[in-house]
C-alpha cells in the first residue's frame, strides 16, 4: 500500500469547494426546503403578489436552515415574471417593447474586478457574436449588511444586462427566449464556472442568494420597490446539508424551485450526455450545437434536472408536457388511468428514463405556474384558492393570512399529478383536463402500440451456443461455492425470495480478501437515508416496476412513431430462449450481434486489458453497421480462455460508449454464467445492462432439482422460474433501498461507491463512482479471474469449494468472529482475566484487524510515553461505551435486561431497539440496579414510542438505517410476537408487526429537524441522536444532522447489525465506519459544526485498539452489540431469525430463555478489558486523557510493514486528512446545541395548565395559532407525563382551543387528559404518537366552503399514535393513520396509503380513499363509507379482508360517528346519523386476517403462545429461512 | 442443517455397544451404529451454526455441518464425498477418534448434549463401502514425479493417497508386514477390524500407490535409494515409549503396552486367518506376553492402556487394574480450566473399564518386585497433580504377574532421522519448517515422527498437509 503522510490541505470557509477534499466530496450535498408560489388568476401583474409570496417566504423559515454562523442562511430566493415598469424606470437607456428585451442576471466574482471585467466581455461577445444587443448594464443595490457574516464574505456582485432582441427575434418571444438560452450556454462554456447566470430571459427573472427568508428582501431592495410588479412569483427557502458557501445553489433555478431529491441523477446525467450526439431540432437548427453540453458539469440535482427541463422546452415542448416526461407517474399497474394517457407515458418511456426520486417541483415559464409532485407523494404541497382570484401554494397550509369567508377552496398535491395555474386561462387547470390536452396531442399509445415488440412475441430460436462445458467445469471457473447452491440458490428458488441471514458481515474487506472474491463485492450498494426516504417496494407495489428495454433510442426532441421501436422486457432476467430470440432477432428495426468477453488464458492478467479494448472495438463496428442489442457473451469460457468479470465488460463498454456518444443506439445485454444473487444482478445493471441472461445460474438450479436439493416435484423450469422471481423482488427491494422505482432509471444510474478499487480503473471503466481508499487495478481483477478458472481447469475433483461466506469454514473465507476469538473472549469474561483478554486482542488486533478491516492497515505513530497512572481510569472510560439497539423481540428479556444492567453499572448507555420497553424498568429494582435503558430508538414502526417511553430515556435515538440492512424495513414475524412483547409494542399478541423502509415523517432533511423538534418536546432534557449507516456523503448528511439540531450523531458501520436481513443487503450495503467516521470527522471539522455535536461509531469494534483509533478519526463515542453479546454466551449461530437461539440470547422460547448464562458482570468486564487496553495505548501515545485522542488522525500512519498483494494500491491518505482550519478549531464536542424551544407556544400552554398538572383542576382557554407554531401540545404532555405517568389525567381536564393554521406536528404525543381543538386547519404529522389525548379540527368560523370536500390536514396524521382520539372535519393528505397501534380517529376523506402498517385502533372514514388503502395493515380495523362502490379496487387486499359490519361494530362506529360531530360539527357526520340504519349499509369494514384470528384466539382463551412446541418457521431442511423475516429492525 | 429446533426434542442418542459381558469372549467389533431413522434424527440435531466449532475442533476440519445435514436429508452419497474432502480414512477416525468435535459442538455448551458427529460419520463410511460407493480414484494423468512415503500409517497413507492422485509415483516403505501402522498394530481388532484397514491398503493400491512391507529403511532399503525419489515424506511416527526407571524395571513380566498389543493383534490376525504374508513367526517361550490367569497391571490411563487391560480381558486373566500418576479429574467439564469448546479435562469411563478391571488414579510406582519374574508392584498415592509430591502412609503392595508399561512415547525412534541427516527439535522430534520440509531440502516430516504422539485424526491430518507441501516442492523442480 501506498505511504500516506499525514497531511492537511488548506480549505477556506469562504469559498465553496468544487473538488473533493479528504473523503468529502461537494457532489455529495443534498438540499432541501420549502417552497410556496402565489399568482393572481387575472394575470394582472402587481406589487401585492410579491409581498405575498414574501410574507409566506417568511412563514417557511423554520424549513430552511442555518449553518455555525447562525445568521448565514442556505439560500433563499424568488422568480418572477420580468417586471417591464421596473425596468424602465430604473434604467436610463431606453428600452426596447416589452418581450423584445430580456435580462441576463449574473453573479460575477467580487474580489477580482479584472476578471469580472473577462467575465462580462464574454459575455458582451457572445450576445453580439449572436446578433442581439447589448442595452445597459445594471448594478443591482445589494445591502449585505443584512446577511450573515459567510453570506457577506462568499457574496458575489450582481448585476444585470439588458440585452435586446435582434429586428428578426423581437417579434418572436420563443425564438427570443431561445436565442438568449444559446448566449448563456455560449458564455457560460467559454466562461467556466466563475460565471453563474441565475436567470437570462425576456419572460422571468430570479433574485436569490445565500441568505435567510427574512433577508432576501432586505438584502435586494428591487424586491421591496413598489414598482416590482409580477402576476407570479415563486419562492424558495432552502436547508442544506453543509454550509459551505454557495449563492449559486440557492434556488429558484430558472425554471424550477425543488423540494426533494433526484436520487438518480448520475444516470440521468450520463444518459442525458450520450443523447446529445442524436439531439436535433427544426427549432434550433445549428444553433443546438452551441449549448451542449445540456447538463452544466458540478450543478447539483436541481440544477441538472433545470438544464434539461429547460432544453425540452425551449425546444418546443409545453412546460406541463416536459414534466410529464421527466417526472412520470406510477401507470405500469394501474387500473385507474386513461389509454390516452397510458399511452403518453408509455410511448415517452421509449425516450428518456424517468428522473426519480422524492421530489415536488414548482415550476413556471412566467405564463403558466404549477407543481407536480413524484409518484410516491413523499412531499408535501397544500394550495388555496381564493374567492378573489388568488392561488397560493406552499409546503405548508397557513403561510398566509386568509379571511375563512375568502376561500374558495383548499387542496393539495397529490402522488403524480400536476397543479397547474395557467395565466392565460385564468384559472387552475385540473390535473386531468391538462393531462388529456397534452396526451391527445399525438396517437402517442397507437404509436406505442404499433412500435414496440415485446420481447415474448418474438419467435423461438434453437440455441446457437458457441461452446459446450460440462456444467461443474463452468461452475468452478465462475467461481460457485457450495454455500452459493444451499445458502443462496437453493432458497431462492423454494421461496422465490431472497435468503436470510444474521449477525452482520464479519467478513474480510473484498480487497484484503484473499478467496478471489468476485468483482461485484467490491462495490458497496448506496441507500436513502435523511434526504431522501427508501420505498416499501412490497406495500407500495403499486409504485414500482421491473419493466425495462432495448433497442435504439432517438432525437429526443423530436416525436415521431419510429421513437418507439423498443424492445420491452418485462423483467430483466432473461432464460436461455428468451436470449436466444434476442440474439437472432430478424426484423428490419432490431439487429443484433454477440461480443465475445473472454481471453485466452495465455496472454495471462495482460490479456485482459487487451481483451477490453478489442472488445470496445468490436461494439464500434457494430454500432456502425447499425446493430442496436448488443449482448456481451461470457459463452466461450473453457480451458483455453477465461472469462472477464462481467461487470468490468459491462461497465466498460457502457462507457466508452457515452464517451463516444453513441450509447443510445444499443441496448446491452449481458450473457454471463458469472451472476447469481441479487447484488451481482443489481451492479450489472447499475453500470448499463437493460437486461442480464445467468445461464450458469440457470442451469445450476436444474442441477438442484435433479439432487433434490428443492422441494419435491418441482421442476427445473419452476425452479428457474421462481429463482428469476426471487431476484426480480430483491431488485426492487435494491433500487428501492435508494427511492428508486423503477428498472429504467436505475439502469445506468450507479449507486454505489467502490471500496478497494483503483482510480484509473474506476476513472475509465467505472466513471464517476466514488472509490476513495485506491485500491486494485486490472491486473489484480485479471489474476483473481485466472485463479479461478484455474479452479476449473485443469479440473481437480468433482466437488466445488465451500465458501464459508455465510458461515464459518476453516478453509473458506477469514470471518473475525471464529471459532478462536469467540472462545477467547468467552473465557476471558468467565475464567481466564486479563490475560486472556490478551491473547484474544491480540489475535483480534494482529491477525484478525489485519486480514479484514482499514484500521488493521494503520498503525499508531510514536509518541512520547506517559506512564499508566497518568492517564484516565477505565471507569471514566467506559462511560464512553453504549450497546447497540437490538430490540427485546429480537433479543430475550433475559439478554435485554442484562445488557442495561451492565451500562447502567458502569455509567455507559444501552439501547431499547426498535420495540419500547417495560415501563417496570423505569423503576430502579432492589438491589439498586436500574434496567431502564438510557437511550431510548425511535425507529419507522414507532413500537411502543409514546410520550411516557420518551420521557423516560436519557437520549432519544432516531433510527434512519441500520448497518445489517439500511435502506430497509423489516417484519416481526406473529409467532415471535408473544404476550409480554406485544404489550410493550402496543400491538396484539400473535400479530405480525411491520416495520416501514422509511420514517414516514422524515422524507427530506427538513423533516428530520422537525422530528428532533417533535422529540425535544416530548422530553426537552433528553439528548436527541441521529443514527446513520456510512456509506458516500455521510459525513455531509451528518453535518445536516447537526444543523437540524441533534446532539448526536452515530455513524455505524456496514459490518455491525445483529439483526436478520437479505444476505446481500448484509454484505452489500453501507461501507465501513472508518472511513463514514473520517468522513464526518472532517465535514463537520470544515463545517465548523463538529462543536456541537457528539459522534459516535460502531460496528465490529472489539478492542481497546479499535477504540482509540475510532477515536483519533472523530468518534466521542463507540458502540458495541455483538462483542457484548458474545461476552453474555453469543456464539454466532446466525440463527437470530430462526427463534433456536441455543444459548437463549436472541430467541422468545422459554425453554431457550432459561438456558441462558450471561451475567452484567460478563459484560462488565469485557468493557473493563477494552478500556485497560485503550490506557494501554494512550500511555503509549502520551495521551492522558481520552477527549484529547479525538479527531488526532495525525497520530495514526498506515502501517508500511504489512505487505498484502492486493492491499498495495490502498491510499489511506484521504482518510488521514486532517482538515486544514484554523488552530484551536474544536475537533469534539465542547458546547450544547442552541434550545429551538424558547420560542414554542407550549410554554404558554403549560402556564394556563398550571393548575391541571398540580392538582388535577380542569383547566380550558383559547388561543390563536400559526403554521410556526409546532408540535403544540407535545411539551404540555411531556409536563403531564411527569406528573403524572403513563396514565396522564382523567380526560378532558386540559382543553384548548385554537384559532389559525396550525404547523406541523399539531398535538404530537398528547398525554391522556388533554384535548386540543382547532378551528382552522393544519399540516402534516397532526396526532403523530398521540398517547392518550384527543385532536379535533374543524374549519374555521365563517367559511364556505364544503369541508368534506376540501383539505384540512395534511400528510402522515396519526403516525404512530398509540391511543387517544382524533376527528378531522374534512380531507387528509397520503398515509392517514400510518402505523396507528391504538387511536380512535374519524376523518372524511384520505388520500393513497390510508391505515399503511396499522397494527390497532380504530379509523372510521367517512368518504373517498385513495389507493393502496390497508397495505401492509396487520391489525385495528377500519370502516369505511363507500359511497361509490369503488372503495374495493383502492384497497390493498394482501393482509385484509372486507366485511359488512357486525353487530359488535355498529355501536363502536356510531359512537365514533356521534363524538366526530359533538366535536366538529361536521354535516357529514348529521347526514349519516340521521338515516343511521341506511348509513350502516354503506360502511365496509376492512379487517386484518391475522388480526381477526388473534382476537379470536384471545377471546377463546388461548392467545397465549404455542410455545415450547410451535417453533414456527419451518426451515424446509436448509439453514436459512426466507419465508418469513423477522429483523432486528422490527424485532 | 438438520430439523429446525429439533435439538429441543430429540436426545443425543449415544452408539449401541455390544454388551461387555458378551463381546469381552471375542474380537470382533463393538461398536455398531443407530440406522435409518434414528441416525437421521441425530443429524437432524445438527444447528448448522454460523460458526461450527466442530468444524473448528476437528483436526481435519471435517465438514461436520455440511455432511449432517446430507444425513438428515438422505442424501448418503454426497455425504461420502463431503466427508472424503477433508479426511482420507474416516473408517478409522469414525471408529478410533476420541472426537474433539463433540466435545466442541454448540449443543455441547450444556454438557453432554453433543451432537453424534462421530456416529454419524461411521455411519456415513460403513455405508458407503456397503453400496461400494468408494472406489479406487487412481490420477487421470501422470506428472512423472516420484515421491518415497517412509512408515504405512495412517499419516503415511494420507499423504500417499494425497499425492497419488496428484498424478505422482508414490512409494511407501512400511517394516512391518502390513499397512496401518499403530491402526494395525497397535489398536485391538474388537475397535477396528483389520479388514477395514486391509480395504484402504488396496484402494491405495489399486490406485497406483506402491507398497513395500518388510521393508525398513536403513536396514532393508539403503538410504541412498531413497535419496533417488523427487521427494521422501518420513512418516515413522513416535515409537520410543516412555520408560518407567523404578527398582525391578528389569524383572521378566514387565513389557512396553506396544510390544504386548503387537502380539496380540498378529495372533488375532493368524486365528481369524488374515495373517499377512512376511509375518513374523508366532513368539514361543518366554518371549511370549500373556495376561493368561495373571494379575495384571497396566500403568498409564490411555487409549494405549485401555487397550491392554481390554486384551487383557479377553486372556482371562486373575485380575486387571490400571493405574494413572495424575489425579482423578472432575466428573464434569472444569469450566475454568478447559472451557467449551476446548477439550474437557474431566473423567471419562474408558470401554476396557466397563468390561471388568479397576482403575486408581494419583498412584506413583515406586518399584517391581519379584524373583526374575516380577511379583509384586509397590506404590505410593500422590498429591495428584505435580510434582506428585507422595502422601506419607499410603505405600502398598500388589500382586502384579504382568506389567504393562503404557505412559505414552518419547518420539521417533533413532537411525533413519540421523541417516538422512534430519535434525530433530528439541523435544525430539523431527524438525521441519512451517511447511513440512525438514532441515534437509526435498526431506519431508508428518504425523507423530514430525509433532509427536497424537491423534490418528492429526496423522490424516499432517499426511494431508505434508502432502500439499510436497506438492509445492515438486511444482518448483525443474
Amino acid at each position: 500500500m501506498t505511504q500516506s503522510a499525514t497531511h492537511s490541505q488548506h480549505l477556506s470557509r469562504t469559498k465553496r469547494p468544487t473538488e473533493p477534499v479528504g473523503l468529502y466530496d461537494p457532489a455529495f450535498e443534498h438540499d432541501s426546503c420549502g417552497v410556496a408560489f402565489v399568482a393572481r388568476l387575472n394575470g394582472v401583474p402587481t406589487h401585492e403578489t410579491l409581498q405575498r409570496a414574501l410574507t409566506a417566504l417568511e412563514n417557511l423559515e423554520h424549513r430552511g436552515a442555518a449553518g455555525a454562523d447562525p445568521l448565514t442562511g442556505d439560500g433563499a430566493g424568488m422568480l418572477l415574471q420580468l417586471p417591464d415598469a421596473f425596468f424602465r424606470s430604473v434604467v436610463e437607456t431606453e428600452l426596447p417593447a416589452a418581450g423584445a428585451y430580456g435580462v441576463c442576471v449574473c453573479f460575477l466574482p467580487r474580489d477580482d474586478a479584472e476578471r469580472r471585467k473577462a467575465l462580462e466581455q464574454i459575455l458582451v461577445e457572445s450576445i453580439e457574436e449572436e446578433g442581439q444587443r447589448v442595452v445597459s448594464w445594471r448594478d443591482v443595490p445589494l445591502h449585505l449588511e443584512h446577511a450573515g457574516q459567510t453570506a457577506r464574505e462568499s457574496a458575489p456582485i450582481v448585476r444585470q444586462l439588458v440585452v435586446a432582441a435582434s429586428p428578426q427575434l423581437a417579434s418572436d418571444r420563443d425564438a427570443f427566449e431561445r436565442k438568449l438560452y444559446v448566449i448563456r450556454r455560449i458564455a457560460e462554456t467559454a466562461a467556466g464556472p466563475e460565471l453563474v447566470i441565475p436567470s437570462f430571459s425576456a419572460k422571468t427573472i430570479v433574485y436569490k442568494g445565500m441568505l435567510m427568508a427574512p433577508q432576501l428582501a432586505r438584502c435586494y431592495p428591487d424586491l421591496v420597490d413598489e414598482r416590482m410588479k409580477s402576476a407570479l412569483v415563486l419562492v424558495h427557502s432552502r436547508f442544506s446539508t453543509n454550509t459551505f458557501p454557495s449563492w449559486e445553489l440557492a434556488h429558484p433555478y430558472r425554471m424550477i424551485a425543488h423540494n426533494g431529491e433526484i436520487n438518480t441523477v448520475r444516470g440521468n446525467a450520463n444518459w442525458m450526455r450520450a443523447r446529445e450526439s442524436q439531439l436535433a431540432s427544426e427549432l434550433f437548427g445549428d444553433d443546438l450545437l452551441k449549448v451542449l453540453p445540456v447538463v452544466r458539469a458540478g450543478g447539483s440535482d436541481t440544477a441538472n434536472f433545470d438544464n434539461v427541463l429547460e432544453l425540452l422546452v425551449l425546444a418546443g415542448r409545453s412546460l406541463p408536457h416536459a414534466m410529464m416526461m421527466m417526472i412520470p407517474e406510477a401507470y405500469g399497474s394501474r387500473d385507474d388511468m386513461s389509454d390516452e394517457l397510458r399511452g403518453f407515458y408509455e410511448f415517452h418511456g421509449c425516450l428518456t428514463e424517468p428522473w426519480d426520486g422524492p421530489a415536488s417541483i414548482s415550476f413556471t415559464d412566467g405564463t403558466v405556474i404549477g407543481a407536480t409532485l413524484d409518484r410516491n407523494g413523499l412531499r408535501p404541497g397544500r394550495w388555496l384558492e381564493t374567492k378573489d382570484g388568488w392561488v397560493v401554494l406552499a409546503s405548508e397550509t397557513g403561510v398566509l393570512d386568509e379571511p375563512a369567508e375568502n376561500v374558495l377552496r383548499k387542496g393539495r398535491l397529490r402522488p403524480g399529478n400536476i397543479f397547474l395555474v395557467d395565466l392565460e386561462r385564468g384559472r387552475i387547470v385540473e390535473d386531468e383536463e391538462i393531462k388529456h390536452e397534452i396526451a391527445s396531442r399525438r396517437p402517442y399509445g397507437e404509436w406505442f402500440e404499433r412500435g414496440v415488440v415485446q420481447l415474448s412475441d418474438l419467435p423461438e430460436q434453437p440455441p446457437r451456443v458457441p461452446r459446450i462445458e460440462p456444467l461443474r467445469s463452468r461452475q468452478l471457473a465462475f467461481g460457485f461455492t457450495q454455500e452459493d447452491m444451499k445458502v443462496i440458490l437453493a432458497p431462492l428458488a423454494r421461496n422465490a425470495e431472497e435468503a436470510i441471514g444474521s449477525m452482520g458481515n464479519d467478513l474480510a474487506l473484498a480487497v484484503l480478501s484473499d478467496q478471489r472474491p468476485l468483482l461485484y463485492s467490491y462495490f458497496k450498494q448506496l441507500f436513502a437515508q435523511v434526504t431522501n426516504p427508501p420505498i416499501d417496494s412490497t406495500r407500495e407495489a403499486v409504485v414500482m416496476s421491473v419493466a425495462t428495454s432495448v433497442g435504439s433510442e432517438r432525437n429526443l426532441l423530436g416525436e415521431s412513431p419510429e421513437h418507439a421501436h423498443q424492445l420491452q422486457i418485462s423483467q430483466p432476467i432473461l432464460r436461455d430462449n428468451e436470449l436466444e430470440a434476442l440474439r437472432q432477432v430478424d426484423s428490419d428495426i432490431f439487429k443484433a450481434h454477440t461480443i465475445d468477453i473472454t481471453w485466452p488464458v495465455a496472454e495471462g492478467t495482460a490479456g485482459l486489458d487487451l481483451a477490453l479494448e478489442r472488445i470496445c472495438a468490436e461494439a464500434d463496428e457494430a454500432l456502425a453497421d447499425s446493430v442496436n442489442i448488443l449482448i456481451l457473451s461470457d459463452r466461450w469460457v473453457g480451458a483455453d480462455r477465461a472469462a472477464i468479470p462481467a461487470l468490468l465488460a459491462v461497465s466498460s463498454v457502457h462507457h466508452h460508449l457515452v464517451r463516444e456518444r453513441t450509447r443510445l443506439q444499443t441496448g446491452l445485454v449481458i450473457e454471463s454464467g458469472e451472476p447469481r444473487d441479487v447484488h451481482q444482478f443489481a451492479t450489472l445493471i447499475g453500470y448499463g445492462a437493460a437486461a442480464v441472461n445467468p445461464y450458469v445460474m440457470l442451469e445450476t438450479l436444474a442441477e438442484l432439482v435433479e439432487e433434490g436439493m428443492l422441494p419435491e416435484g418441482m421442476t427445473a423450469e419452476e425452479a428457474q422460474h421462481r429463482a428469476i422471481k426471487g431476484i426480480s423482488k430483491g431488485l426492487l427491494k435494491t433500487i428501492s433501498k435508494m427511492g428508486i422505482s423503477t428498472i429504467p432509471s436505475y439502469c445506468g444510474a450507479q449507486i454505489f461507491e467502490a471500496v478497494g478499487l483503483e482510480p484509473e480503473l474506476v476513472e475509465r471503466h467505472f466513471t464517476g463512482t466514488p472509490s476513495r481508499i485506491g485500491g486494485v487495478g486490472t491486473k489484480v481483477l485479471a489474476q483473481e479471474a485466472l485463479d479461478r478458472h484455474a479452479r476449473a481447469y485443469p479440473r481437480n475433483g468433482d466437488l466445488l469449494p465451500l465458501g464459508g461466506i455465510y458461515a464459518w469454514r476453516n478453509d473458506g473465507e477469514y470471518h473475525q468472529w471464529n471459532p478462536e476469538t469467540i472462545a477467547l473472549l468467552q473465557h476471558s469474561v468467565r475464567h481466564g482475566g486479563a490475560a486472556t483478554y490478551e491473547e484474544y486482542s491480540r489475535l483480534v488486533n494482529e491477525e484478525s484487524a489485519r486480514r479484514s478491516t482499514l484500521r488493521g492497515l494503520l498503525r499508531f505513530r510514536t509518541g512520547t510515553p506517559i506512564p499508566l497512572e497518568e492517564v484516565e481510569p477505565a471507569a471514566e472510560i467506559v462511560k464512553r461505551f453504549s450497546t447497540g439497539a437490538m430490540s427485546l423481540g429480537s433479543l430475550s428479556r433475559e439478554a435485554h435486561e442484562t445488557l442495561a444492567i451492565a451500562m447502567n453499572r458502569i455509567g455507559g448507555k444501552s439501547n431499547t431497539g426498535e420495540g419500547g420497553e417495560d415501563p417496570v424498568r423505569y423503576i430502579p429494582d432492589e438491589t439498586g440496579d436500574s434496567r431502564r435503558s438510557a437511550i431510548k430508538q425511535v425507529a419507522s414502526g414507532r413500537f411502543g414510542v409514546n410520550v411516557h417511553y420518551l420521557a423516560n430515556a436519557d437520549q432519544l435515538q432516531i433510527k434512519m438505517a441500520q448497518g445489517a440492512k439500511p435502506g430497509e424495513g423489516g417484519q416481526l414475524p406473529g409467532h415471535k410476537v408473544d404476550p409480554y412483547i406485544a404489550s410493550i409494542r402496543f400491538t396484539t399478541p400473535g400479530v405480525g408487526l411491520i416495520s416501514p423502509p422509511p420514517h414516514h415523517d422524515i422524507y427530506s432533511i427538513e423533516d428530520l429537524k422537525q422530528l428532533i423538534y417533535d422529540l425535544r418536546c416530548a422530553n426537552p432534557k433528553a439528548q436527541v441522536s441521529v443514527k446513520l449507516v456510512a456509506e458516500m456523503g455521510v459525513g455531509t448528511v451528518a453535518a445536516g444532522v447537526a444543523k437540524c439540531n441533534a446532539d448526536h450523531v452515530l455513524i455505524s458501520g456496514h459490518d455491525g447489525g445483529t439483526g436478520a436481513s437479505p444476505l446481500t443487503s448484509v454484505h452489500y450495503a453501507g461501507i465501513p465506519w472508518e472511513i463514514g467516521l473520517a468522513e464526518t470527522q472532517q465535514t463537520l471539522v470544515m463545517n465548523d459544526l463538529r462543536s456541537r455535536i457528539w459522534v459516535q461509531t460502531d460496528g465490529q469494534l472489539k478492542t481497546g485498539r479499535d477504540v482509540v483509533i475510532a477515536a483519533l478519526l472523530g468518534a466521542d463515542e463507540m458502540g458495541f452489540s455483538t462483542a457484548p453479546l458474545i461476552a453474555t454466551g453469543c456464539v454466532m449461530m446466525r440463527a437470530c431469525h430462526l427463534n433456536t437461539c441455543p444459548v437463549g440470547i436472541a430467541t422468545q422460547d422459554p425453554v431457550l430463555r432459561q438456558r441462558f448464562a450471561g451475567t452484567p458482570e460478563h459484560v462488565i468486564r469485557f468493557f473493563f478489558f477494552v478500556a485497560e487496553e485503550a490506557r494501554g495505548i494512550m500511555a503509549r501515545l502520551g495521551i492522558a486523557r481520552f477527549e484529547d485522542l479525538i479527531g488526532r488522525v495525525d497520530l495514526l500512519e498506515a502501517d508500511d510493514a504489512i505487505d498484502h498483494w492486493k492491499a498495495r494500491g490502498i491510499d489511506l491518505s484521504n482518510l488521514l486528512l486532517a482538515p486544514g482550519v484554523a488552530a484551536g478549531t474544536p475537533l469534539r464536542r465542547t458546547r450544547p446545541q442552541d434550545s429551538p424551544l424558547g420560542s414554542a407556544l407550549d410554554w404558554e400552554l403549560i402556564e394556563l395548565a398550571r393548575e391541571a398538572i398540580e392538582s388535577g383542576e380542569p383547566v380550558a382557554a383559547e388561543l390563536p395559532i400559526r403554521n410556526v407554531h409546532r408540535a403544540v401540545g407535545g411539551l404540555l404532555s411531556h409536563e403531564v407525563t411527569v406528573a403524572h405517568g403513563a396514565a396522564g389525567l382523567p380526560g378532558g381536564t386540559i382543553s384548548f382551543t385554537f384559532r389559525g393554521s396550525a404547523g406541523q406536528s399539531f398535538g404530537a404525543w398528547l398525554a391522556p387528559g388533554v384535548e386540543l381543538t382547532l378551528w382552522g386547519d393544519a399540516n402534516d404529522y397532526t396526532g403523530k404518537g398521540l398517547s392518550g389525548g384527543t385532536v379535533a379540527i374543524r374549519p374555521p368560523d365563517g367559511s364556505t366552503f364544503a369541508a368534506e370536500e376540501n383539505v384540512i390536514v395534511g400528510n402522515t396524521v396519526l403516525y404512530g399514535a398509540t391511543a387517544g382520539k382524533a376527528f378531522f372535519r374534512g380531507l387528509a393528505g397520503e398515509r392517514f393513520a400510518v402505523r396507528n397501534s391504538g387511536a380512535d380517529a374519524v376523518i372524511e376523506g384520505v388520500g393513497d396509503h390510508g391505515c399503511e402498517y396499522m397494527t390497532g385502533g380504530h379509523v372510521v372514514v367517512l368518504g373517498c380513499t385513495g389507493r393502496n388503502f390497508a397495505a401492509g395493515m396487520s391489525g385495528g380495523i377500519a370502516y369505511v363509507l363507500d359511497e361509490d362502490g369503488g372503495f374495493p379496487r383502492r384497497c390493498n387486499h394482501e393482509l385484509v379482508d372486507l366485511e359488512e359490519l357486525e353487530d359488535e361494530d355498529e355501536p363502536v362506529v356510531r359512537e365514533l360517528v356521534t363524538e366526530h360531530l359533538e366535536r366538529t360539527g361536521s354535516p357529514v357526520a348529521e347526514r349519516l346519523l340521521d338515516s343511521w340504519d341506511e348509513s350502516l349499509e354503506r360502511f365496509v369494514k376492512v379487517m386484518p386476517r391475522d388480526y381477526r384470528a388473534a382476537l379470536a384466539a384471545l377471546a377463546a382463551g388461548n392467545g397465549a403462545l404455542r410455545y415450547p412446541d410451535d417453533h414456527a418457521i419451518s426451515s424446509g431442511g436448509e439453514g436459512f429461512v426466507t419465508a418469513e423475516v423477522e429483523s432486528g429492525s422490527a424485532g | 442443517m438438520g430439523e429446525l429446533g429439533a435439538f429441543l426434542k430429540l436426545d443425543r442418542v449415544e452408539n449401541p455397544e455390544r454388551s461387555p459381558a458378551e463381546r469381552v469372549h471375542d474380537y470382533h467389533e463393538f461398536v455398531r451404529t443407530l440406522t435409518g431413522e434414528a441416525l437421521a434424527e441425530q443429524g437432524a440435531r445438527c444447528m448448522e451454526c454460523g460458526v461450527p466449532f466442530c468444524h473448528s475442533g476437528c483436526p481435519v476440519s471435517n465438514l461436520i455441518p455440511d455432511w449432517n445435514d446430507l444425513v438428515y436429508r438422505d442424501r448418503w452419497e454426497a455425504a461420502i464425498e463431503q466427508l472424503h474432502r477433508t479426511n482420507n480414512f474416516p473408517d478409522f477416525t469414525g471408529r478410533l477418534c476420541p472426537a474433539p468435535c463433540e466435545a466442541s459442538c454448540v449443543l455441547e455448551i450444556r454438557e453432554g448434549e453433543a451432537v453424534t458427529i462421530k456416529q454419524i460419520e461411521l455411519a456415513i463410511v460403513n455405508r458407503a463401502w456397503d453400496e461400494g460407493w468408494i472406489r479406487p480414484r487412481p490420477p487421470d494423468r501422470e506428472t512423472g514425479r516420484s515421491v518415497a512415503v517412509v512408515g504405512a500409517g495412517p499419516a503415511g497413507m494420507a499423504c500417499a493417497q494425497q499425492l497419488r492422485r496428484s498424478g505422482h509415483a508414490v512409494t511407501v516403505f512400511e517394516r512391518d508386514e502390513a499397512g496401518g501402522g499403530l491402526v494395525r498394530f497397535g489398536v485391538p481388532d474388537f475397535k477396528i477390524e483389520k479388514s477395514i484397514v486391509e480395504r484402504r491398503i488396496e484402494q491405495l493400491t489399486a490406485e497406483g500407490v506402491d507398497f513395500r512391507f518388510c521393508a525398513e529403511v536403513g536396514k532393508d532399503v539403503g538410504v541412498e535409494e531413497l535419496r533417488a525419489f523427487d521427494a521422501v515424506v518420513i512418516a515413522t511416527g513416535a515409537r520410543v515409549p516412555r520408560d518407567l526407571p523404578v527398582r525391578g524395571r528389569e524383572l521378566a513380566g514387565v513389557h512396553f503396552a506396544m510390544d504386548y498389543l503387537y502380539q496380540r493383534n498378529r495372533f488375532v490376525a493368524r486365528e481369524e486367518g488374515h495373517a499377512a504374508a512376511g509375518a513374523p513367526d508366532p513368539p514361543s517361550g518366554d518371549a511370549v506376553i500373556s495376561a493368561a490367569g495373571k494379575h495384571v497391571i497396566v500403568i498409564g490411563g490411555g487409549d494405549t492402556g485401555a487397550d491392554c487391560v481390554a486384551n487383557a480381558h479377553r486372556e482371562n486373566p486373575a485380575s486387571v487394574t490400571q493405574i494413572e500418576l495424575i489425579g482423578e479429574p472432575p466428573r464434569s467439564r472444569p469450566d475454568a480450566i478447559s472451557p467449551w469448546p476446548r477439550w474437557p479435562m474431566k473423567l471419562r469411563v474408558p470401554y476396557a473399564l466397563k468390561e471388568g478391571g479397576e482403575r486408581d488414579f494419583a498412584i506413583s510406582t515406586t518399584a517391581f518386585t519379584g524373583n526374575g519374574r516380577v511379583e509384586q508392584i509397590h506404590w505410593v498415592e500422590n498429591s495428584g497433580a505435580p510434582p506428585f509430591a507422595p502422601i506419607d502412609g499410603t505405600e502398598e503392595a500388589r500382586p502384579a504377574e504382568l506389567v504393562l508399561l503404557a505412559m505414552g512415547f518419547l518420539g521417533p525412534e533413532s537411525g533413519l532421522l540421523e541417516q538422512l541427516g534430519v535434525e530433530r527439535d528439541e523435544r525430539g522430534n523431527a524438525k521441519t519448517s512451517g511447511a513440512y520440509e525438514t532441515s534437509v531440502r526435498g526431506i519431508f516430516a508428518a504425523g507423530d515422527a514430525r509433532r509427536g504422539q497424537s491423534l490418528i485424526v492429526w496423522a490424516i491430518n499432517e499426511g494431508r498437509r505434508c502432502a500439499q507441501a510436497v506438492e509445492r516442492r515438486l511444482a518448483v523442480l525443474t
